[in-house]
């Protein structure tokens, strides 16, 4: 777990900003301000995993069963793997909250 | 005791800095340089000093590389004027926020438009919201003293931040005065070796600069503001400590035969030495007049300042600089700012003299006074006002 919260107040700061925990950046979720996610209709999806080559932040992982999946933590919604899926399975779903 | 010697104040500055046995020097080495890169590339040349002098293609890269040096944990020093130090100016903000000690020496020259290589205070003043340490010096034993003490607070475990030693252009700079410059030896006492907080380290990796988020940003810049801040306590103890080791005193506001005056001049830089002795002329002929100036100007000495100016009636300020069509000189847009909404906060008369090398003489002082004893005797307060333009700040009379 990262040993520094991703908001400190100004007191807890590392001297002039630094990040001393080396590779830290693996906690930093960087997908927060996706606005849509896509939705695989699975009896249309032939797990040929194009979506996962495609998806330019490599968040897209195949489940043990063979699907694939999105790890919203990360995904931006750039809809990439919705254009490029052979099945045309994934729809980009309006997130509302 | 160190002798006293007839020196060039540049060469002096690079003698300091020398004594305080730099191990980093970056600087360009072109106008407007001064002497005193030049004197220390000699020094280093020679094998007096054991430092790496990194002569670079410009003053952006002078800090960037000064930056890289105290990152390194490097002891760092550079100097510059005028349009170096505006070249500077978007590292300037990086050296303080990433809190990497360094002293930098300004002599104080005027910015282009016409080219000018003379002095006044545009330089530093445009500079003001950088986070750096900011200090003034009024001669060359000063620049000497503040360089030496520069090292040592900019480096001090409650400080961590670059310092700016200024000095007036040409008429420090250039200028021949009797130093004493105190030896390598004695510089150590005062100074010890630099132990660097955070450095950058193989063994220890660290990330220095890397993005701040909206997230972080806000905090980063109240850690900026305090550091700044809490610069006061130690920068003072530190110039206490120089007293007891070379017997020269400092303090953040510096006052000359304040006693029983009710019209007070703000002066900063080697004007102050002339205001002196026009102060002791107009003195000897019974005026109450006396001198307030300016040696911290970041941290801000808003305590020092009000003490030295407490029941006074009227203040002349001097600038050397000023914000076209906006509020007047930068002194005394921060005096407003300290005196603001105070009970029996003195008027104060704002000038602006002295620029691009414009010499101010006691005739300048005179026409100030006058300004300030008319409003004493109840004159409004007039606007600010550039008062050696031929033609008249605001039209022919």
């Amino acid at each position: 777990m990262p040993k520094q919260s991703p908001a400190p107040d100004w007191q807890d700061l590392a001297l002039g900003t630094a990040i001393t925990e080396p590779g830290s950046s693996r906690y930093q979720r960087t997908g927060d301000w996706h606005s849509s996610a896509p939705v695989w209709d699975l009896d249309k999806c032939i797990k040929c995993g194009v979506c996962a080559v495609f998806c330019p932040e490599g968040c897209i992982a195949m489940r043990a069963d063979g699907y694939p999946e999105a790890d919203m933590e990360y995904c931006k919604g750039c809809a990439i793997c919705v254009c490029e899926c052979w099945a045309a399975c994934i729809a980009m779903v309006e997130e509302k909250e | 005791m160190a002798e006293r010697k007839g020196m060039e104040v540049s060469i002096a500055i690079a003698e300091a800095a020398s004594a305080c046995d730099v191990d980093c020097i970056a600087a360009y080495p072109i106008t407007p340089q001064t002497h005193v890169v030049e004197h220390l590339s000699e020094i280093v040349a020679d094998g007096d000093l054991d430092a790496e002098f990194i002569p670079v293609e410009s003053e952006h890269a002078a800090m960037s590389c000064c930056c890289g040096c105290a990152a390194a944990g490097a002891r760092t020093f550079t100097a510059t004027a005028s349009q170096g130090l505006a070249l500077m100016h978007e590292i300037l903000f990086i050296a303080a926020n990433l809190r990497l000690p360094m002293v930098m020496v300004v002599a104080n020259r005027s910015l282009s438009g016409p080219i000018s290589i003379w002095n006044d205070h545009s330089d530093v003043m445009t500079e003001r919201d950088v986070g750096w340490i900011q200090v003034f010096a009024e001669n060359g034993q000063e620049a000497v003293d503040l360089v030496i003490m520069g090292h040592r607070m900019s480096e001090d475990k409650r400080i961590l931040l670059p310092l700016m030693v200024n000095f007036d252009g040409f008429i420090l700079s250039h200028m021949v005065e009797p130093i004493e410059m105190p030896t390598r030896e004695e510089v150590k006492r005062f100074l010890p070796d630099y132990e660097p907080q955070q450095r950058l380290d193989i063994d220890n990796p660290i990330t220095m600069g890397p993005v701040g988020m909206p997230v972080v940003y806000t905090e980063a810049k109240m850690a900026a503001e305090w550091a700044v801040r809490d610069a006061y306590k130690p920068m003072v103890e530190i110039m206490g400590e120089f007293e007891k080791e070379f017997g020269r005193k400092y303090k953040p506001v510096e006052t000359y035969r304040t006693d029983d005056s009710e019209i007070l001049f703000v002066v900063m830089g080697g004007i102050s030495e002339t205001a002196m002795t026009w102060v002791d002329k107009v003195r000897d002929a019974g005026v109450k007049v006396g001198l307030v100036r300016f040696r911290m100007w970041r941290p801000l000495p808003v305590e020092d300042f009000k003490k030295a100016i407490a029941g006074v009636k009227v203040l002349g300020v001097l600038d050397r600089h000023f914000s076209p069509g906006g509020p007047g000189g930068p002194m005394a847009q921060e005096i407003k700012y300290m005196l603001y909404g105070q009970d029996h906060a003195p008027k104060i008369v704002e000038t602006v003299v002295g620029l691009g090398g414009r010499d101010v003489n006691f005739i300048d002082f005179d026409q100030i006074f006058d300004r300030c004893k008319a409003v004493l005797g109840g004159a409004p307060v007039p606007p600010f006002e550039l008062i050696q333009v031929r033609g008249g700040h605001y039209g022919k009379a």
